[in-house]
């Protein structure tokens, strides 16, 4: 069996969440990799170090399109012909394409999967984590997105994979690419950080909220937020930690005024220490914090920062 | 220019679910159910774009058991003009639900189809993709922005570290994410009127469609727990045990 993982890239780097796709598809069979856009050839070079990684197929496209799920599906649906299973980590662009490529080979996919029983089977979350289900496909192809935070990612250097080019198909058209907007940061990615500080209701304001900068700055950490912050507008939908947003298990996870919706649990509860401070003592988030603090964080949150200098 | 809105019932987004003591689902009898909210707000987008006076009619469709038409009801107070409800008791995919919304979308015609972006049962996020897919037609997911203009839509998507705008030739798929708008609630007045409003009933297999499940269930089972930890006292305390115990600074 061998097994193509549709890759994302940053200006030619590999995702950590990719090299996770890859060591899940390890578990299935033999690897072959995609990987597009206008950096596609840097991608490929990358992606051509990583262990286990057969072949790499390249299209190298810069008028847009392959930022558009029409032609990448259409182009993904012609390359199954070679593959027992298709794969990409969870992210907006594999859910984007994905599913429009499983409706053109006429497969129902299996999304966010947490861990392959064998080749048809497979367990993911549903109802935003609250459940695990375990499912069997009867399709002969699968078309999988894998939870990048449940399978460690492979290295990321070590192999020599051979880089083949290929072409966009047009794909039915209709759609045009017009512009990508990237907010900048010099933070570490919500989903690869060590360490993650995020924000909830009790920061009040967007003002306020970025009074977690400091801490995020000692701890060399990613900052995140609850929906409610972000429904809020404390801060943008990019930093939302949850179902509905990123998915992380990062070593440390800090919650500052949130109070642990399911949803907010969903996305954070994999992490490996998790602390909490919160001025509720009956906050859920204590329910699954391993260290709490009750009080005020914006008393805190300073402290933190004080204890942080001297002991460092 | 005429909108179809698919919906789905769902396990209110507000009720934690529970799983069925011999793991075969969740347990749904006796919960409150309610449309899946994203949905909700896929139906706001379309009822906004009619009271510009872009749209001249809005199409609600559900699939699944009877008690989906109470779904429709909601749909219709907040706006919807009428609906079909497409009754099987058979557990729904998205690809099966896709190629009824397919038929639907052949014999209905609209210019656009506006779906919520995912389920939160399933939590699929497949059912807008994949129609898009067997309708040959563009599709633009996670949408936070939406504009009508000359035959055309330009729509702002929620991508991973910002967002990107693509312009899709009609008909076309779009899907709704959080950002898109904050849906109404249906007045008393409106939810009388919604009774009036006509729902058409059929079956999957009226229009040809197969249902049969791809993904079989073989179990359904709690997450593990994580136990509780310890409060502490002070800022001094968490550093100190962050950096000793559990050497994670």
């Amino acid at each position: 069996m061998t097994v193509l993982v549709y890759l994302d890239h940053e200006a030619g780097a590999i995702r950590q969440a990719s090299r996770s796709a890859i060591a899940a598809a390890s578990q299935l069979g033999d690897v072959d990799v995609l990987v597009t856009g206008p950096d596609a050839a840097a991608a490929a070079k990358s992606a051509a170090a990583i262990p286990g990684v057969k072949k790499v197929l390249q299209v190298t496209d810069t008028t847009g399109s392959s930022e558009l799920a029409e032609p990448v599906a259409a182009l993904l649906a012609d390359l199954a012909s070679g593959y027992s299973h298709i794969l990409a980590a969870s992210s907006a662009t594999a859910k984007n394409v994905l599913p429009r490529t499983a409706a053109l080979l006429d497969v129902q996919p299996i999304p966010d999967i947490v861990a392959i029983n064998d080749a048809d089977t497979f367990v993911r979350p549903i109802y935003a984590g609250s459940a695990l289900a375990t499912v069997k496909s009867a399709d002969a192809k699968k078309i999988i997105t894998v939870r990048a935070s449940s399978f460690d990612p492979v290295a990321s250097e070590g192999g020599n994979a051979v880089i083949e080019e290929v072409a966009l198909p047009a794909g039915p058209g209709g759609s045009t690419f017009v512009a990508t907007e990237l907010s900048k940061s010099e933070r570490p990615e919500l989903e690869s950080a060590r360490v993650v500080v995020s924000g909830g209701n009790g920061m009040q304001n967007e003002e306020n909220f970025k009074l977690l900068e400091p801490l995020a700055d000692r701890l060399g950490a990613a900052i995140g937020a609850s929906r409610a912050a972000v429904d809020k507008g404390f801060v943008s939908n990019e930093y939302q930690v949850g179902q509905t947003g990123k998915i992380v298990a990062p070593e440390l996870y800090i919650a500052m005024g949130i109070s642990g919706q399911i949803q907010h649990l969903a996305g954070m509860k994999d992490s490996k220490v998790i602390v909490a401070v919160n001025k509720d003592p009956e906050a859920p988030i204590f329910q699954v914090a391993d260290y709490g603090i009750v009080g005020d964080l914006f008393t805190i949150l300073p402290q933190l920062e004080a204890e942080l200098d001297k002991a460092g | 220019m005429k909108v179809l809105v698919p919906v789905k019932r769902v396990i209110d987004y507000n009720i934690k679910p529970r799983v069925k003591a011999d793991g075969s689902g969740v347990e749904t009898a006796g919960v409150k159910m309610s449309m899946n909210p994203f949905d909700e707000i896929a139906v706001e987008e379309a009822v906004r774009l009619k009271e510009k006076g872009v749209v001249s009619e809005i199409v609600a469709v559900s699939i699944g058991e009877p008690k989906a038409q109470d779904t429709l009801r909601t749909a219709m107070a907040m706006g919807a003009d009428r609906s079909i409800l497409v009754e099987t008791d058979v557990v729904t995919e998205p690809l099966s639900v896709a190629k009824v919304l397919k038929a639907l979308v052949e014999k209905e015609k609209p210019d656009l189809i506006i779906l919520g972006k995912q389920a939160i049962d399933d939590d699929m996020n497949a059912t807008g993709q994949m129609l898009a897919g067997l309708l040959g037609r563009p599709q633009a997911t996670f949408a936070s922005k939406v504009d009508v203009a000359d035959a055309a839509v330009t729509v702002t998507r929620e991508i991973d570290g910002g967002s990107q705008t693509v312009k899709l030739a009609l008909p076309a798929i779009i899907t709704a994410d959080l950002r898109l708008n904050e849906p109404r609630y249906a007045s008393l007045p409106n939810i009388m009127k919604a009774r009036k409003k006509p729902m058409e009933k059929i079956t999957p297999a009226d229009l040809g469609v197969d249902m049969t499940p791809r993904l079989s269930v073989i179990s359904v089972a709690e997450p593990p727990e994580r136990k509780a930890g310890i409060k502490l006292d002070s800022a001094a305390e968490l550093v100190s045990r962050l950096r000793n115990e559990a050497k994670v600074i």
